[in-house]
């Protein structure tokens, strides 16, 4: 049922995949971020990415990060519930009344709830009443049994009471500069403190809660993880050491690392995977790369803002009469309708007993640019329930690396099926961690049906087609070279129109005036463009390709089309003699309009340059309000 | 009837719209095994299509040559062939007409044949370089029916204007969809309301929609009443169209090439939906030159450009995606670039996954079990060297639309006929080869044997779904069984129930075959009869079930003969014997033998393939084999 005909975007047609995964996406996640507001994390800076702005406390790298993350998430998760605590505070805002510990929240919401556009906007200018309301203060001071860290955990493990652990993935994140919270602490206090904190953090572990750690390096030492916090989050061993990225004090670095974490791995579809005479192990696939969609889109009364139900009812087109749900279709086929029930329409469309069926393998240069549908799907191994599936699973990745080669498999629902390319992929691993984890990739095969060869249509008869000779091509070369993206990343551009409406919706809800602007990434670099080495390495391509005719070319293009806008001219002058034999004023007049053939009435709407689309009432009606009557 | 002068060329239809009774004339397509001259056949075939249009239809004209190519082609009167070639194919580029050429060679063929394929291949060849003429190679009736295009779309651009790479440079392009899913059919909804003494019923439903505040049920909200609601977080923010329209993002129509990179940055996985295909303004030389140029300095520095397309003015949004060349080897048709489109930063998620190298050593696979993998990746090979690729997509139908349409003909005869089993040229998309699977039988083998594969005992629930029939079986039949069992129940929900009993399975079995309100049946009949015959063999104690198997094997094959299907009678003894073979039952095989059972011959079914010389030696055959 397509409601919204106009929605921006609409090629993104319904996915079964997208389908089973908003169904998934029912099961939440609750996060609670904890972060240090320790004056330590005001005064450290960090260089910024820009050379002309200034340093950039922990502070605020920890909030911009979390408000990155939270603006995301309302577009891609509104359902998630999260809840933005501080700890070594002046003030204390918690249930449980602990000292250093304040939960920050905005009206009309609770502490851990859906994220909301004043939220966000609240959070965005904490900076300008952070002091007067919240205030930093050391929590953890020799002397006083006071401990900032247990408190806070308590409190995030209290708000992460709520939904239960079987439907909710809870999780707490800490933001943090202090790598030994206790060490101006001596002796038995210190053992003491440490042994609490790390038990209420088991308790929480215990509870279903993951704890997870976002480090923020000094400038001149690293974070060390094994002082304390190893211990905190289960860390050990090669894990350790891989920990600490190099270059955690970066911002953008904390962003990417951040994001990553945000989405925590959800599994769209356990699926069996049949390798070959009756030996199937388990897999798990996961959507990695979904197109983002505008959220739903709710009807409501222009009058009262409430939301409208729609109510759809049948209505027999012989008769007239009302009635329920047909339990049949058909298809008109040889003139006669041919009836369908929709058990038989769906025994159609199963065509698969297994799941996911190998058939075997191709080399890689068989899987064409032009393969593909839709987005790709990834499939991890599990031995869950099947014992030995990641052990063949990960034999079967090496050797189709190795040889270079896809599986082909057929894969299977009771309600769609496709033939799937399987392309192992190699994990790759860069500075900031993990880029493209281990696994296949499951990529949907066109069929001959979908493939279309629209460049043969124009192949001609007798002259070969022209073909670049080596000098062109060299230029073209040259010109590739000047032109060059060298770190691309299909991460780097936002969706310039998902974030203008946003944007938008966010100044809405929130009933600003001023209209963000948004930065379009995805604009060319006119400049660089402009550079004289581009110009020349484009200027000597056109002339090897064009020779010198390249304007002239371009105006080729522009006299065919005055070409067929001389066609259409002349057709409009023929219509206005003709029309010019109709009284039209005195046809309308006496209502004889209707009398008239359509292309009768098309003498008129072309003579004086109106659209000519349309049933006969829409022809008879234009030309009446073009008259004024 | 026969033309004249064209010997074994026969014109069963001429030039009309597809219609019922076409089908019907193409399955009594006359058969025989006299060799034919393909270039005659096009000349029969241009020759109508020039009678019935001469030069009218531009484009529109196709013939469509369906040969193996392997009997020899006459030498003409005068002239040599390739004079031949070039005459008929300069009547076909006057006329407008496109020849395309499916050559089926399903088996290798053999010594005396070769040189005649060859010298056919070269003549056919001959064609796409005279004219606008296509020329393709199936092996397999799965892939003949995949480059056969039932439904030819007019492509429709989806953009015209300037490829962008700066301001000063613009190239002139046309882009199409490359890829586009072919949805299954959207049915109408069917009313039943009509008296069924109206003729012209139209049995169609609307559906109508009713707007309703949530509050109050009875109240009815006009359209132009209503307003957008866009969820932000928890909150609901109404904006009508207006006011959107007046903010909204509204990039100009344009193709910017952002510029280009390594393509090796740009995964496979990235690829987000179906594919474009740019193509020069067929109308500017200069502009083809410049694809051409850049194309293949992409493909030789493997680099892809990276584009911003805004297709079309009023468009909400942008597309960014990568441009990857396509170097065409056909002198007809000018290089192009392929584009896909990529995602966006909110459009990917990152998931952690282990590595495999960190995972517990019993996670992973020693060298043996690695090599075993190796070779069975090696084997289990659908692009050999020396055969034509299978599975290629471009010859790939799609089993659901197949099989939709297969239904829709039955059904159009016999309304209440039941959704017959998938086609076995379909079997071989949906499932593996049973010929390359016997093929690499020791690859599979020695897989399966360094890999243990068990339920996790820890896991209460039935994991019945894990567990296929074990090897060794015929997976087919299986599948059948299946099938046939769910329709049975079907029916029993339904009308009637028909299966063959255990009481007097022969007369049920011929009860089935000689109804006629569904062929189906016959189908039905022969598997169940199957499948009878083999748990009889199965659970017999020292050959005692071996006269009621005999009987019920008496009865399939006369069915058999009487239906004309000898084939699945014949496959069925193969199959049965080598069973036998495998399972220690080689008695039964020597009962058969002393009772004179026998292949279904050539003598007894004209569709046999088999000599009644081999059918009778068969099972004789057998005994003599020393196992």
């Amino acid at each position: 049922m397509e409601l919204d005909p106009d929605d921006v975007f609409r090629d993104d047609e319904d996915d079964p995949e997208n389908e089973a995964l908003r169904q998934r996406a029912s099961s939440k996640e609750l996060v609670v971020y904890l972060v240090d507001a320790s004056p330590k994390m005001f005064s450290t800076n960090c260089p910024s990415e820009q050379e002309d702005q200034k340093d950039e406390s922990h502070f605020r790298i920890a909030i911009s990060c979390i408000l990155e993350s939270l603006k995301t998430q309302i577009i891609n998760r509104s359902y998630d519930e999260v809840a933005v605590c501080f700890f070594n505070t002046r003030e204390k805002k918690n249930l449980q009344d602990l000292n250093s510990v304040f939960v920050f929240n905005v009206a009309d919401r609770e502490f851990l709830d859906r994220p909301t556009a004043k939220f966000i906007k609240e959070l965005s200018r904490l900076e300008e009443f952070f002091v007067k309301e919240i205030g930093s203060q050391h929590g953890i001071v020799s002397g006083s049994r006071e401990n900032s860290l247990y408190n806070a955990l308590w409190v995030a493990q209290a708000l992460l009471r709520k939904g239960s652990a079987k439907t909710a993935d809870k999780r707490i994140l800490i933001f943090t500069d202090e790598d030994d919270p206790f060490g101006n602490i001596k002796g038995g206090a210190k053992a003491d403190m440490t042994r609490t904190t790390l038990q209420r953090v088991k308790d929480a572990q215990d509870l279903g809660i993951s704890i997870e750690l976002l480090p923020l390096s000094q400038l001149d030492r690293e974070f060390n993880v094994s002082l304390f916090y190893a211990d905190l989050i289960g860390l050990q061993g090669e894990d350790l050491a891989q920990f600490v990225p190099a270059a955690g004090e970066r911002m953008e670095d904390m962003k990417y690392q951040l994001r990553k974490r945000m989405f925590k791995k959800r599994i769209v579809r356990k699926l069996t995977f049949s390798v070959a005479n009756g030996v199937s192990i388990e897999v798990h696939t996961y959507a990695f790369i979904r197109p983002t969609v505008l959220g739903s889109i709710t009807w409501l009364d222009s009058v009262t803002n409430q939301p409208i139900k729609i109510e759809r009812s049948f209505i027999c087109a012989d008769t007239g009469a009302l009635m329920q749900e047909p339990p049949k279709h058909f298809q008109t086929y040889k003139n006669q309708n041919v009836k369908f029930s929709v058990e038989e329409l769906s025994e159609i469309k199963r065509v698969s007993t297994g799941q996911l069926r190998l058939l075997g393998f191709k080399p890689l240069s068989c899987l064409k640019d032009y393969h593909n549908l839709r987005p790709s799907t990834f499939i991890f191994p599990s031995d869950e329930e099947v014992i030995g599936s990641t052990r063949i699973f990960i034999a079967l990745h090496r050797s189709m690396i190795r040889l270079n080669r896809f599986a082909v498999a057929f894969y299977g629902t009771s309600s769609h099926s496709q033939l799937v390319a399987l392309v192992a992929q190699e994990e790759i691993i860069d500075s900031g961690g993990q880029v493209e984890p281990p696994g296949m990739h499951m990529i949907c095969l066109p069929y001959s049906d979908d493939i279309r060869h629209a460049e043969e249509l124009h192949s001609g008869t007798n002259a070969a087609i022209p073909r670049a000779n080596e000098d062109q091509i060299k230029k073209a070369a040259a010109l590739i070279k000047r032109i060059d993206l060298k770190d691309f990343s299909v991460y780097q551009f936002a969706n310039p129109g998902l974030q203008r409406h946003y944007a938008i919706l966010q100044a809405l809800a929130l009933e600003e005036d001023d209209l963000p602007e948004i930065k379009d990434e995805t604009v060319p670099d006119e400049e660089g463009l402009a550079r004289p080495g581009v110009v020349k390495a484009i200027e000597e391509f056109k002339l090897s390709v064009y020779g010198d005719k390249y304007d002239e070319s371009d105006n080729a293009g522009h006299k065919k089309v005055s070409e067929a806008s001389k066609k259409r001219k002349a057709l409009a002058d023929g219509a206005v003699q003709k029309s010019a034999q109709y009284n039209w004023d005195a046809l309308a007049d006496s209502g004889k309009l209707k009398d008239l053939t359509v292309v009768e009435l098309k003498f008129y709407l072309s003579a004086h340059d109106l659209p000519v689309s349309g049933k006969k009432e829409d022809l008879v009606k234009r030309i009446l309000t073009h008259m004024g009557k | 009837m026969e033309v004249g002068g064209y010997e074994h060329v026969v014109v069963l239809q001429n030039i009309k719209v597809v219609d019922g009774d076409l089908v019907e004339t193409l399955k009594k397509i006359p058969r025989g095994t006299l060799p034919g001259d393909f270039l005659d056949a096009i000349v029969v075939g241009m020759d109508m299509l020039i009678k019935k249009y001469s030069s009218t239809n531009k484009g529109k004209k196709r013939l469509c040559l369906i040969t193996n190519g392997l009997s020899p082609i006459k030498d003409p009167y005068e002239g040599s062939k390739e004079d031949q070639v070039n005459a008929i194919a300069q009547q076909m580029t006057s006329h407008g007409m496109k020849l395309e050429s499916v050559v089926v060679r399903e088996s290798v063929v053999l010594d005396e044949n070769v040189s005649v394929m060859e010298e056919n291949d070269r003549i056919l060849n001959l064609f796409p370089k005279r004219t606008c003429a296509k020329m393709v190679f199936v092996e397999s009736s799965t892939s003949l029916l995949g480059a056969l295009k039932t439904r030819s779309i007019s492509p429709v651009t989806i953009f015209r204007g300037d490829l962008e790479i700066s301001p000063k440079l613009k190239i002139k392009v046309w882009v199409y969809k490359k890829t586009s899913e072919e949805k299954f059919p959207t049915l109408k909804k069917y009313s039943d309301k009509a008296p069924s003494t109206d003729k012209f019923a139209s049995h169609e439903v609307k559906v109508d929609f009713e707007y309703k505040s949530v509050e109050d049920a009875n109240k009815v909200v006009p359209p132009e009443q209503r307003i957008k609601g866009y969820q932000y977080g928890p909150q609901v923010v109404p904006i009508s169209a207006d006011e959107w329209d007046a903010v909204k993002f509204k990039p100009e129509k344009s193709v910017k090439v952002l510029g280009f990179t390594d393509s090796s940055n740009i995964m496979r996985h990235h690829y987000m939906k179906d594919v474009n295909i740019f193509i020069a303004d067929p109308g500017d030389q200069n502009a083809i030159l410049a694809v051409s140029a850049l194309a293949r300095a992409m493909k030789e520095m493997h680099k892809v450009a990276i584009l911003r397309c805004v297709w079309r003015q009023g468009q909400g949004n942008v597309v960014v995606g990568a441009l990857t060349p396509n170097v065409s080897d056909n002198d007809h048709v000018p290089d192009s670039f392929y584009f896909n489109v990529l995602p966006f930063a909110e459009d990917v998620r990152e998931f952690q996954f282990p590595s495999f190298s960190n995972l517990p050593a019993s996670l992973l696979p020693d060298e043996e079990q690695q090599e075993a993998a190796d070779n069975f990746v090696k084997m289990l090979d659908l692009a050999p060297s020396d055969k034509e690729e299978m599975l290629q997509p471009d010859f790939t139908p799609n089993p659901v639309l197949e099989r939709f349409y297969n239904y829709l003909e039955l059904k159009s005869k016999h309304p209440d006929a039941a959704v017959p089993p998938l086609d076995k040229t379909l079997k071989r998309i949906t499932e593996p080869d049973p010929e390359l699977l016997a093929k690499k039988k020791s690859a599979i083998d020695s897989l399966l044997r360094h890999f243990e594969v068990k339920q996790n005992p820890k896991l209460k629930k039935s994991m019945k779904r894990m567990r296929e029939k074990p090897s060794g079986s015929d997976e087919e039949d299986n599948y059948r069984r299946i099938t046939s069992k769910n329709k049975v129940d079907l029916i029993e929900n339904g009308v009637k129930v028909e299966k063959i009993g255990d009481l007097t399975p022969v007369q049920d079995f011929e009860l089935m075959m000689s109804r006629r309100d569904n062929p189906e049946w016959i189908n039905r009949a022969i598997t169940e009869m199957k499948n009878k015959i083999h748990d009889l063999i199965e659970d017999s104690i020292e050959g005692d079930n071996y006269p009621k198997a005999l009987d019920l094997l008496v009865a399939l094959r006369k069915g058999c003969i009487l239906e004309q299907e000898p084939k699945q009678f014949n496959d069925f003894l193969h199959q049965l014997c080598k069973f036998c073979l495998e399972h220690d039952l080689r008695s039964f095989c020597d009962f058969l033998a002393s009772k004179g059972i026998t292949l279904i011959s050539k003598t007894e079914a004209v569709d046999s393939d088999v000599t009644e010389e081999e059918a009778r030696n068969y099972l004789v055959k057998r005994e003599a084999k020393p196992e």
